[in-house]
């Protein structure tokens, strides 16, 4: 597994500048749900993002994962800004430089454990090489399933789903690995080894994290803790720049 | 292209059911087009070469006679009341001329001069009315290869031989050899020997037809030299109309094409087609509603997957592929599947069928229906493959 030690720690993967987001644009029910986010993460970046159901935190990872464009404001991934390219562009930048893991282990139910954690490299260059394939092997076996590569989705608990998961979020390097409510659906056990993985990724390719939970014992063990309520950020501590209001 | 098609053929190896049923389904719609178009071929294609079996494909005669009007000062009115001319038989002028020039036009295949007119066959008490046909031996059988359906006897009519029908035959009592006397108004009178009798399957050539010799018939009729009819195939049966056309411009004579003395069955044979053609269009449009809504469903059950697949990366027009390609793989694998049902309905036919006609098999129709179904596969496809592709992932992601 190749290690990415060139990388400056400190390298700012991802930068919020006044992002609003409203839905129902021009309708009588027109609300707004983010409020001028600003907000910077770096490589280093352990973060967990909490705030009550409805403050906005799903907004605002779908906004950073570039599955969504926001109102206004802008938003830069490794230092592109991402409010003018088109749709071509932003899917190729979110398959390259984010890995997403989601609540409800989203695997291709159709395709082996391998396979899953290949799909980012087949999308974006097709056939995988041999080299790839190894990459994928060795990453399954790191979160602990060497031995059911070849397993399908099914087959496998949701705990072990959720870590192939994790492994096929971070086959492409990510620069920034956002997760939604990773743990939600698993049991403390599986929780912690998932938590784990993070924290083992987060430290070895140095891929930042951003974390969304409810659960107070994960985010307790972030580095940094963003707070949302209502659209704005309420608190961020412990990050090493503090936001630039 | 090989990433899209993966996913399109894990999808279609994974809802294996579903798969299965709509390739049924389309399988069952192309082998109904299959069959009945090669049904509908060989049926008419039967009747086609039963009607041009036992005639020629353009006839060519002399131009009616018609009364001259003499013209009148233009201030005058002048009221007619005309009495039609009789139309007597009689030559056509110059054939031998015109019979050398229908032989050198490229389309024409077959150039045979005849003379025919009526006359009444006699044995003992018996008086049979028939048609005298003076023929060209060699000529005539490239038009119609009569030697192929006798049934006694050889085709000659050489001096003094004539060949008659088997009902004609039947009527008068003949049989080969014996002597046939034929008496016609021009006072023409002879006895000639039956050298054959022929059964061609119509009622009217098998009761009517007395085949001469050209010269024979000609000193019966009283029309010495003279040839009433030149009979012509061609090389595009369906072409008659056109060459016939240009034919009667180029001679100024009286030319008329199976199409035109068939117009009834040319209608009937159109009609047949433009009905198979409704059948096979309102069933292919099913097997796209199919291929179409199967898609449909299947883009609503994995809203989830695609929405994941677009997370991590794939584009929309990807996306797209994967779809059409699952809608193009339907059609071709469903088309396989009924091309092939559909040629062994044809067998079947043939070989256990009440054998009235053969259909014959065109690997074509095959090809072609495989093309077809698999283009229309991908534009049955598009729709699906659409909204796949412009699914947002955000929601898609969320739905359960």
């Amino acid at each position: 597994m190749s290690e990415n030690p060139g990388h400056n720690q400190l390298e700012e993967v991802l930068r919020l500048r006044g992002v609003r987001k409203s839905y129902n644009v021009g309708l009588p029910t027109e609300t707004e749900v983010l409020h001028g986010i600003n907000l910077t993460l770096q490589r280093r970046d352990f973060a967990a993002l909490i705030g009550n159901s409805g403050s906005g935190k799903s907004t605002l990872l779908n906004l950073v994962g570039l599955l969504d464009t926001p109102t206004s404001g802008e938003i830069e991934v490794l230092g592109e800004a991402t409010h003018t390219i088109g749709d071509r562009r932003r899917t190729m930048l979110r398959g390259r430089s984010i890995g997403f893991v989601f609540q409800f282990h989203h695997l291709i139910q159709a395709f082996t454990a391998l396979e899953n954690v290949l799909m980012p490299l087949m999308v974006a260059h097709g056939k995988p090489s041999a080299k790839q394939n190894a990459l994928a092997l060795s990453l399954l076996k790191e979160v602990g399933l060497g031995d059911y590569a070849s397993r399908k989705p099914d087959q496998l608990s949701g705990g072990q789903q959720q870590r192939v998961a994790v492994a096929r979020a971070l086959v492409t390097h990510p620069a920034l690995l956002l997760a939604d409510e990773p743990t939600g659906n698993l049991d403390s056990k599986s929780a912690a080894e998932v938590f784990d993985l993070f924290r083992k990724f987060n430290q070895k390719f140095g891929c930042a994290v951003l974390l969304v939970t409810h659960d107070a014992n994960l985010s307790g063990q972030c580095d940094r803790i963003i707070t949302l309520t209502d659209g704005r950020i309420e608190s961020d501590s412990g990050g090493v720049v503090s936001i630039d209001q | 292209m090989w990433t899209e098609w993966t996913i399109a053929t894990k999808f279609l190896r994974e809802g294996r059911s579903q798969s299965a049923l709509i390739l049924i389904g389309i399988g069952v719609g192309v082998a109904v087009i299959v069959f009945i178009t090669a049904l509908i071929t060989g049926l008419q294609d039967n009747i086609i070469d039963r009607t041009l079996g036992t005639q020629a494909h353009i006839k060519l005669s002399a131009p009616e006679e018609i009364n001259r009007i003499l013209p009148v000062d233009d201030d005058s009115v002048q009221l007619i009341l005309e009495s039609k001319r009789a139309q007597r038989l009689r030559s056509i002028n110059n054939w031998l001329q015109l019979r050398d020039v229908l032989d050198s036009l490229p389309e024409v295949t077959a150039v045979s001069p005849i003379i025919s007119g009526p006359a009444f066959a006699r044995r003992g008490e018996a008086l049979q009315s028939v048609a005298l046909v003076g023929i060209d031996s060699e000529r005539y059988q490239q038009i119609l290869p009569i030697s192929d359906d006798m049934i006694d006897g050889i085709f000659s009519v050489g001096a003094g031989k004539a060949v008659i029908g088997k009902q004609l035959a039947i009527e008068l009592g003949i049989s080969v050899g014996d002597k046939l006397r034929l008496q016609t108004g021009q006072d023409g009178d002879s006895v000639l020997s039956v050298a054959g009798i022929f059964e061609l399957g119509v009622r009217e050539l098998d009761a009517r037809y007395v085949y001469l010799d050209m010269s024979q018939a000609q000193s019966l009729l009283n029309l010495p030299g003279a040839a009433t009819v030149i009979d012509m195939t061609v090389t595009q049966i369906f072409n008659a109309d056109e060459i016939a056309t240009r034919i009667r411009k180029l001679t100024g004579q009286k030319v008329e094409s199976w199409m035109e003395t068939n117009a009834q069955l040319l209608n009937a044979l159109q009609s047949q087609s433009l009905s198979t053609n409704m059948i096979s269009v309102f069933v292919a449009l099913s097997v796209a509603l199919g291929i179409a809504s199967v898609l449909s469903v299947s883009v609503v059950q994995r809203t989830r997957e695609i929405g994941i697949l677009r997370a991590i990366g794939i584009s929309r027009s990807k996306m797209l592929r994967v779809f059409l390609i699952q809608g193009a793989l339907f059609g071709l694998l469903g088309s396989l599947l009924g091309g092939l049902s559909g040629y062994l309905l044809v067998w079947v036919f043939n070989t256990f069928g009440p054998k009235l006609f053969f259909i014959p098999v065109d690997p074509n129709l095959l090809f072609a229906a495989t093309v077809l179904a698999t283009l229309t596969g991908v534009v049955s496809a598009s729709i699906p493959a659409r909204r796949a592709a412009q699914l947002d992932p955000v929601e898609a992601i969320r739905h359960v």
